[in-house]
């Protein structure tokens, strides 16, 4: 299948030509592919944020070219003002830039900037609120009076009112507690599942990545250092320790378990994995005796 | 050892509120304690921060902090210095441009000779590992590093008790290490009483004694082995359990014998060694 | 970017001016006004000149800061000169032309009055450039400190002017990042009429404000949390202290201030 997002030798600098300048992103090449969920892991300061607002167009590459749907996004004006909406980006803390006086206007505000029909929008804001759980009786209530959580999920519904192509979230799980981090996941995948949209997902929590993704690129130092599925990459957790990252805890016991002397498969990386692989050296044990 | 904080029957409602915060909290926390309280949001553990250093006052019952109640005015000064307060977002807590300043700020405000300032400005940067950045403008810093600035400046009071209200929660997890490792040591090393407000399971392992807070109540009080090994009490709190917990718990149900109070990787994994023989 | 703006013109350095007390620098400039109002011939400008010209070689403030300094006072430096070229009869009339006459004397006038506004804000820019916003803070607040008699809250002003100045680098960073949501939901705040650009600005005002607040309200909490409780009893760890150049610099200046009124009274 074609590629939804391409991205070719995207190098950033900031503050070029002054005391301060700092490559961010050097030449970075990848592709995501439709109705992918990735997860993109990295440190702070590995580039990954500058990275993901080129999806969008906020930022504009020092150089290298981002094709969304084979288009180049920085080609014109409108081709930029456009891909806003074919990729929605749901920054980090997404519930300090609600503003409206309700929550069905602040849902309805990129809807609306995208010059649709008010039957469009009403349409619109009713689906992404479904999707994040958010129900009508909260519709005509002030988003500011709302509990943290909720706030977090009106303004990821606010994007996906947008109905984006690709959906990025940075971190949208930051500083939730553990139920209010498996409500948002939970959202996320139904969205996905529901839409097929391409899902990008900034994360610092290896296990949720374990969990959930299809496929992990791990940003070091402005570049990719790697790109695969979860197996592959947490088959390398040496080098993930050594870029500051942490691994699984499934695969952190199934380390333990292999130097102890057990005999387990290669890919561990949940808990499930795990459980199987147990069980199945206990049967071993107990046949054999 | 002696208490640092006492509450008694310690009931709290916010002004304006129909709802009660805290119904009737009774804890003790021991001098030189490393404590960790575990709670989701909204189960009253900031409301109890703030209890514990002056800023809000109980509308029932009582907190003591070294034998003072906290209602007298006249010893609010001891009682915030003798508790020291670190908060969530390290921005909205750093007061200065400069981050020795801003250690500088409560020594200051507490009266000090400008020569003790410096010592104490000096050696608590030193204890934080923030020495060489004393002379940095704080929003330059990464999140761990804002965040260890603000721990000094508790620090700069000579407090008897840290308490922090969730300070890694807007961390990245190296920023969390270096956090959790700075206020460890200073239990260990500096003997100074560590309550720590967390949801994150990994937070509490090493702590020497773990609260569940919820709906603002305590729930269950006890070494983190013990609280730990309560899955489904804390699974009902909208809580985790650490992922060695729950993958014993797991493996419990399909018939097998662990202990469930194997915490660490290590011990985790030489718990399963064992059953298999 | 809002980033890319330098903010607070301050410029770190180690030379003499810089290491003067904040005090010394904020009188001296005082004086230095005085000093250049009395200023009426050519004579005296020339000597305020070549004191300002020797301040500015003795901070290692680079000329081109501080003509970075003066470029949003063009405008006003060439009205005044403007004014004066044309409203001064005096002397000989070089020209007069339906209603602008222009003589030597409005010539004169014109030069010298642009001199003095020159010199003026580069004095000031001196100051600001040489001394952090806290020193000069503090300084305001030690100089005022006698206002304290009757009741004006010195302190606390100047505990809202550096609490301010901590604040705006981090305010900034938070507009770039509201704005850079909002504009990925499609917001557009560069493009239609000024009534229509006034409006795209608040999805962008409104949660600034609300994040303004929220910040306060936390920051009045860690203050107190760490036994802020107003100015009185409170120590400073940087104590100001003046130094025997601080003093120097006090005798040169008013043997400057002296000189200027001598000639304004005597006319040299």
């Amino acid at each position: 299948m074609d590629a939804v997002i391409k991205v070719e030798n995207l190098t950033h600098t900031y503050s070029v030509g002054t005391p301060f300048e700092k490559t961010a992103v050097h030449g970075v090449n990848v592709e995501f592919r439709p109705g992918e969920l990735v997860a993109v892991i990295g440190h702070t300061g590995s580039g990954k944020s500058t990275f993901m607002q080129h999806l969008n167009g906020l930022l504009a590459p020092t150089s290298g070219t981002v094709y969304c749907e084979g288009q180049d996004i920085f080609a014109s004006k409108e081709a930029t003002r456009d891909v806003r909406f074919k990729v929605g980006l749901v920054f980090q803390y997404p519930e300090y830039q609600l503003f409206e006086e309700t929550v069905y206007k602040d849902i309805a505000f990129g809807p609306k900037n995208m010059k649709l029909s008010e039957r469009e929008i009403d349409e619109r804001v009713r689906e992404a609120a479904g999707f994040v759980g958010v129900g009508e009786e909260l519709f005509e209530r002030s988003p500011l009076e709302l509990s943290g959580g909720q706030k977090r999920r009106i303004a990821i519904a606010g994007v996906i009112a947008m109905r984006p192509r690709v959906l990025i979230l940075d971190e949208p799980t930051a500083g939730l507690d553990p139920g209010g981090c498996e409500g948002v996941i939970s959202n996320i995948l139904r969205y996905r599942r529901e839409t097929g949209s391409t899902v990008l997902l900034v994360t610092h929590s290896m296990d949720d990545a374990a969990r959930i993704a299809d496929r992990l690129v791990v940003f070091h130092e402005g570049r990719i250092a790697m790109d695969g599925t979860p197996s592959e990459v947490f088959s390398r957790p040496t080098e993930l320790t050594a870029m500051g990252l942490d691994v699984p805890q499934a695969a952190a016991i199934a380390q333990a378990l292999r130097e102890r002397g057990a005999k387990l498969p290669g890919s561990i990386y949940t808990l499930a994995q795990l459980k199987d692989a147990v069980t199945a050296l206990k049967k071993g044990v107990s046949a054999g005796a | 050892m002696s208490t640092i904080i006492k509450t008694e029957n310690l009931h709290f409602t916010y002004e304006g509120d129909e709802l009660e915060t805290l119904h009737g909290v009774d804890l003790e926390i021991e001098e030189g304690s490393f404590v960790a309280i575990l709670g989701h949001n909204g189960s009253g553990k900031s409301t109890l921060s703030k209890l514990f250093n002056g800023i809000l006052l109980p509308t029932e019952g009582r907190v003591l902090v070294d034998g003072v109640d906290t209602t007298h005015e006249d010893k609010l000064l001891e009682v915030r210095r003798t508790v020291g307060l670190v908060f969530q977002n390290p921005d909205n807590q750093i007061v200065a441009n400069v981050v020795e300043d801003d250690v500088a700020f409560a020594p200051e405000n507490l009266g000090v000779e400008p020569a003790e300032i410096r010592r104490r400005v000096d050696s608590a940067l030193k204890t934080v590992g923030m020495y060489e950045y004393r002379m940095h403008a704080p929003h330059l810093l990464s999140g761990g590093q804002k965040q260890r600035v603000a721990i000094a400046g508790v620090l700069a009071m000579q407090p008897r008790c840290i308490v922090l209200d969730e300070p890694t929660a807007m961390l990245d997890p190296i920023g969390r290490r270096e956090v959790v490792s700075t206020v460890t040591r200073l239990c260990r090393e500096e003997g100074i009483t560590v309550v720590l407000i967390t949801h994150h399971m990994s937070e509490c392992v090493g702590a020497d004694r773990l609260i569940v807070m919820s709906e603002g109540r305590v729930v269950a009080d006890g070494t983190p082995r013990s609280v730990f090994s309560q899955v489904e009490l804390l699974r009902s709190e909208g809580l985790d359990v650490p992922a060695t917990t729950e993958f014993i718990y797991e493996l419990d149900g399909e018939g097998w014998d662990l202990p469930l109070e194997a915490l660490t990787v290590d011990e985790c994994a030489d718990a399963i060694m064992a059953a298999l023989g | 970017m809002l980033k890319d703006i330098t903010l607070g013109q301050y410029f770190p350095g180690d030379t003499i001016v810089h290491r003067l007390d904040p005090r010394t620098k904020i009188l001296v400039v005082i004086i230095f006004i005085v000093a250049l109002f009395l200023a009426v011939d050519w004579i005296s400008y020339a000597v305020m000149f070549l004191i300002t010209a020797m301040c500015i070689k003795l901070s290692s403030i680079r000329l081109k800061s501080l003509m970075k300094g003066l470029k949003p006072l063009v405008f006003i430096i060439l009205l005044t000169g403007i004014l004066n070229l044309f409203y001064t009869k005096e002397g000989t009339v070089l020209l007069d032309w339906w209603i602008f006459t222009v003589t030597t004397g409005g010539i004169k006038r014109a030069f010298l009055m642009v001199v003095r506004i020159m010199l003026l804000v580069c004095g000031t820019l001196l100051l600001t450039y040489t001394t952090s916003p806290l020193a000069l803070t503090d300084g305001l607040e030690m100089l005022l400190n006698p206002l304290k008699k009757i009741k004006v809250p010195v302190h606390e002003m100047s505990m809202m002017m550096s609490m301010a100045l901590r604040f705006i680098p981090t305010l900034i960073e938070e507009t770039d990042k509201i704005m850079s949501a909002q504009k990925a939901r499609g917001a557009d705040f560069s493009t239609g009429k000024l009534t229509e650009r006034a409006k795209a600005l608040l999805p962008l005002l409104v949660p600034l404000f609300v994040s303004s607040f929220r910040r306060a309200d936390e920051l009045a909490v860690a203050m107190e949390s760490r036994c802020y409780h107003g100015g009185e009893g409170r120590t400073r760890m940087k104590t100001l202290k003046m130094a025997p150049r601080d003093w120097l610099c006090f005798l040169f200046w008013a043997l400057v201030l002296g000189g200027m009124i001598a000639m304004n009274v005597y006319g040299i």
